[in-house]
């Protein structure tokens, strides 16, 4: 009796010598599941949904190329027109092509007619630009192009 | 000797500020990458020789500027565009008992569809206006279409879905033996609904 009278007498403090190492695994799920943005996004980026997706296989074999609205800070400067964002530059449709010959030196001599190129298209832009982007990619042979989606119901995201 | 016993303990109670700190700037400055999308094979620029194909062999979509769907001369809503496209492709409209009818086809064998899945074409055809997101749609309901059709003669014939066998196929994992097996056997489907969507100008319309 008198054991539990004692423990009445007020409440232990949790203890928080475990926070750190809770906050640190969360750090750590955070650092490999994400990937530190190298350049910052100039232009609008929602991209669509699919759900017959496949994954894109290794990263070393793509080649990215942005489309969507100026950003918000941009639109003042460059108006609401979709642009094409290369690297750390906005382009025009003509530049695509050297740009991607350029990305395509760069890789190692064996995976070259295994590249990918990432076409990753806000979902309100027009489809003129896209397909004068496609074309541009038919004059230099890069073949293999994907949509790149978000996972998820397309027709519940209309 | 007295001393060793002094030394105070550390504080580590700021440890998890330090931690939170940490996890923050890693949450602002990272994004969480998507890599999944629709594979597509774009045609090649080499000139080819002009195809000729009956009209009911091609399925006919066309995409405004305002998101509306044309599918073979009538409207049509997004959602009815799978079964459409299925219904198209799985037709085997060549009579039974011709030597290159479609065995496997279940589908309404209509004279005025397709003849056979092999020479079934599905001709897309999009507004300059017409939104991105729009058409990622119908990429994927045509994508869907062909996977389920995929999906289908795989179970029967390998009891397995050809998604999987793709997804099994490109995993790192699976060993070399079984990959060739797997790539056969895709192959093999592939070839029993082969891909076939044009984007090019296929006039006819307008």
């Amino acid at each position: 009796m008198g054991n539990f009278k004692k423990s009445k007498k007020g409440m232990p403090a949790i203890s928080t010598a475990s926070l750190p190492d809770i906050v640190f695994m969360l750090l750590f799920f955070f650092m490999t599941v994400t990937t530190i943005k190298d350049y910052p996004m100039l232009v609008d980026n929602e991209l669509p949904m699919a759900d017959q997706v496949k994954k894109l296989e290794k990263k070393d074999r793509v080649i990215e190329i942005y489309v969507g609205k100026p950003a918000e800070d941009l639109v003042k400067v460059l108006g609401a027109e979709p642009k094409i964002q290369l690297d750390k530059r906005l382009a025009n449709v003509n530049e695509v092509a050297p740009y991607v010959l350029s990305e395509l030196a760069k890789k190692p001599e064996a995976i070259r007619n295994l590249v990918t190129v990432s076409l990753k298209v806000d979902k309100k832009v027009g489809m003129g630009i896209v397909s004068d982007i496609k074309e541009e990619l038919r004059k230099v042979n890069l073949l293999k192009v994907n949509y790149t989606t978000y996972e998820g119901n397309s027709l519940s995201g209309q | 000797m007295a001393r060793n016993n002094e030394i105070p303990e550390v504080n580590a109670g700021s440890m998890a500020d330090i931690a939170f700190l940490l996890l923050i700037f890693f949450l602002v400055t990272a994004t969480i990458q998507t890599d999944m999308g629709l594979d597509r094979k774009l045609p090649s620029k080499e000139p080819t020789p002009p195809i000729t194909f009956n009209e009911r062999n091609v399925f006919r979509i066309v995409l405004n500027k305002n998101d509306e769907l044309m599918v073979e001369s009538e409207i049509m809503q997004l959602k009815d565009l799978r079964n459409a496209a299925i219904a198209f492709l799985d037709n085997g409209g060549e009579s039974q008992g011709d030597n290159d009818d479609c065995s496997y086809c279940l589908g309404a064998r209509n004279p005025n569809s397709s003849d056979h899945p092999k020479e079934a074409i599905i001709s897309l055809n999009s507004d300059r206006e017409a939104t991105y997101g729009t058409y990622v749609t119908v990429q994927n309901e045509l994508t869907a279409a062909y996977n389920e059709l995929r999906n289908r003669e795989s179970q029967r014939l390998f009891n397995m879905d050809f998604v999987e066998m793709e997804q099994r196929y490109f995993d790192a994992e699976t060993p070399s033996e079984i990959k060739k097996v797997l790539k056969e056997n895709i192959m093999a489907i592939r070839d029993l609904f082969p891909m076939q969507l044009s984007e090019a100008q296929t006039n006819q319309i307008k």
